[in-house]
């Protein structure tokens, strides 16, 4: 008689639904560099909001010695090294490469499936029709290319004197294996630790999204994806990472790089106000709000979701608009501190201020050289 | 994708790697008599409420918990013998989500903030915290009692319950955010907004939305247009007067304040308008 045989897999994997990702970010508003210590503790701090499958970090303040220059991280899936090649052609072609080197990492750190990772600081190389095309619309638009016609390469991050680490691990075990404690320093630090649920858990598919120094690092999940990513087509975004995050990271680049929104506005498109509560407005607002909502409503950002966005100066913690998913603030003279759990802030930071949590749809925003974050105060608990 | 079955590189977060719990009773707990101290500086959740049961086994019955940062479900696995004495638990400082959740009986006292959960399907017993709680606290909630001295988050009471003689109460010093008592389903609820400044609203919006049973006694104002649309308000009648001082003076108990004048102001009493509120979408 034949009986099925079982196997038993090699790893436990429970059947449970469990948590989701937890994210944290710490700025230093005087803008005074610091190690990853405070980062990586406090996401070790809320490990079990991760499942290993994704961990990353953006720095911002990253490479002093070359802040003039766009840093591009650009890592090689299956270590391909002739998708390197094809890379390296195309940077010499459109760039002027100052410096490049791989990211150093550490061989005693034994990751999943590692690719290999390079970065390149570069100049935009502009010729022909492309001459007048500002530097960083130059840049966006070579990384677009990169990622969606060159197999197995994908750029992790692009701005200037910032970077992103990211893979699938543990978050501190990312840290460990790029080294960020003992190698790099910045004045803003963000954190992911990912729990895939929709997507795969995959090296590019890890947090912070990037483009140029804009990124995300994000918890819940975008359902309204498929609108957001046919309307940031039409406007030359291309989503090539498998992964919802990806959207609003280039809605973010789009409305306040290229339109020059301001966040407090950027907010509102992303997570209006309900109509309802339109209604009850004064005139003015009434006005404004039913004016975003039309005219940008495919941006509007639908399910649950809680990001900490970054670019240099700005670090921003925002829900959605009925927070579907956590978050705290917490200060201590001009460090500022976001992330999914409180404890995690009191974890690293046992002296803290002030600790608050803004309603759903209210941005935080943490400002080089001024206490703005504190805006968000009187209307939270 | 890439060709990678993308399960390969699961861990067990939950379970990794843990602390045998004897080891634990050795080094973590001190105890005197019927007082345990514990050191619960970086255990993982599993290790820490191991550890509690253990140490309740071994005879304790007042906990004191160091050092707690985000340790999740804190009296969860406290689930005794109804014979077995009740629990004392204080915990210093900041637990993590789901605190009591499932709580049977113990009383926990939170010396700081608390985090999302507290409470979740509490089936009696008392948590007193001295700070500020999170989102969804008391969701489910059954029986027992919570106080939280300053504000809660979005979803307070959600879904809390009552049956026959199980009435669980939750009381807040502060005021809430939005979604407060949805889906009620049972139970009391007192927000009390003593931090709001006169004739400041309650935060809250949506308040009641879903609501088809159990109570909630606000104290302060708030517009028309807070209020669900399956809430009604009413002024208190002697019941709910009864009701109102004897919590706001257990409130007073716990964190200190002057119950008078807290019940001098105007509170307001918002009960569901109907039983089944979506029973004309839901039922086919």
């Amino acid at each position: 008689m034949l009986v099925q045989k079982y196997y038993e897999s090699e790893r436990f994997v429970p059947d449970k639904e469990m948590d989701a990702c937890g994210l944290f970010g710490v700025m230093h508003t005087g803008g005074v560099r610091f190690g990853g210590q405070m980062a990586i503790d406090a996401i070790k701090n809320m490990k079990v909001r991760g499942s290993g499958l994704g961990g990353g970090f953006a720095i911002y303040g990253l490479y002093p010695k070359y802040k003039d220059y766009y840093a591009l991280h650009i890592i090689y899936q299956n270590k391909n090294l002739a998708a390197k090649k094809v890379v390296e052609t195309f940077l010499k072609k459109h760039f002027y490469v100052v410096f490049d080197e791989e990211i150093p990492t550490n061989p005693d750190i034994r990751l999943f499936a590692p690719p290999l990772a390079w970065r390149y600081f570069v100049a935009p190389q502009k010729s022909g029709v492309e001459e007048d095309v500002p530097d960083d619309e130059y840049v966006i638009s070579k990384v677009m290319y990169l990622n969606s016609e060159i197999e197995d390469a994908y750029v992790f991050s692009s701005g200037k004197d910032a970077g992103v680490f990211k893979g699938v691990g543990f978050p501190e075990e990312i840290a460990d294996y790029f080294m960020l404690e003992q190698l790099y320093e910045g004045y803003i630090w963000t954190v992911h630790s990912r729990f895939p649920t929709n997507t795969p858990g995959w090296w590019g598919g890890a947090h912070p999204l990037s483009i140029l120094d804009w990124t995300v690092v994000h918890n819940g999940e975008i359902s309204s994806y498929g609108a957001n990513r046919r309307f940031l087509e039409m406007h030359n975004y291309y989503c090539t990472l498998h992964t919802d995050t990806e959207v609003l990271a280039y809605a973010v680049d789009l409305l306040m790089r290229r339109q020059g929104l301001p966040i407090e506005v950027v907010a509102k498109i992303l997570a209006p106000p309900m109509w309802e509560a339109i209604r009850y407005m004064s005139d003015n607002d009434k006005e404004l709000y039913t004016a975003l909502r039309m005219t940008y409503a495919p941006l509007l950002m639908n399910g649950p979701f809680t990001v900490i966005v970054a670019h240099h100066n700005e670090m921003i913690g925002l829900t959605d608009r009925i927070r579907l998913r956590p978050i705290t603030a917490g200060a201590k003279g001009e460090l500022v501190f976001l992330s999914s759990e409180e404890a995690a802030i009191h974890a690293v930071c046992p002296d803290l201020e002030l600790a608050w949590t803004p309603p759903g749809g209210e941005p935080v925003v943490v400002r080089l050289h001024t206490k703005d974050h504190l805006q968000s105060l009187n209307k939270s608990i | 994708m890439n060709g990678f079955n993308v399960k390969f590189g699961f861990r067990d977060n939950f379970l990794d790697n843990l602390q045998p719990v004897d080891f634990l009773y050795h080094t973590r707990v001190s105890t005197n008599g019927c007082c345990a101290s514990i050191n619960a500086l970086g255990l993982k959740h599993k290790e820490l409420n191991d550890l509690l049961r253990e140490t309740v086994l071994q005879g304790s019955t007042e906990l004191v918990i160091n050092n707690v940062f985000g340790q999740r479900y804190i009296g969860t696995r406290l689930f005794l013998p109804p014979e077995a004495n009740k629990l004392h638990i204080e915990v210093n400082k900041f637990p993590g989500n789901d605190l009591g959740a499932f709580l049977n009986g113990h009383q926990i006292i939170v010396h700081g903030n608390a985090q999302d959960g507290v409470g979740n399907t509490m089936n009696s017993g008392e948590i007193i915290v001295h700070g500020r709680a999170g989102d969804v606290t008391a969701m489910s909630m059954r029986g027992g009692k919570i106080f939280i001295r300053d504000n809660v988050g979005y979803r307070t009471a959600i879904h809390m319950k009552e049956y026959r003689e199980k009435v669980p109460v939750l009381v807040v010093g502060g005021t809430a955010q939005d979604f407060l008592g949805e889906y009620m389903a049972g139970g009391i609820v007192l927000l009390l907004g003593l931090n709001l400044q006169q004739g400041e609203p309650h935060r809250a919006n949506y308040i009641g939305t879903g609501m088809h049973g159990g109570v909630i006694y606000l104290r302060g104002c708030l517009a028309e247009h807070q209020l669900g649309k399956e809430v009604g308000v009413l002024p208190p009648d002697d019941r709910d007067k009864a009701n109102i001082d004897r919590y706001v003076r257990e409130y007073c108990n716990h964190f200190g304040g002057n119950p008078d004048q807290i019940l001098n102001e105007r509170f307001q009493k918002l009960v569901p308008v109907s039983l089944r509120p979506y029973g004309q979408i839901y039922a086919y």
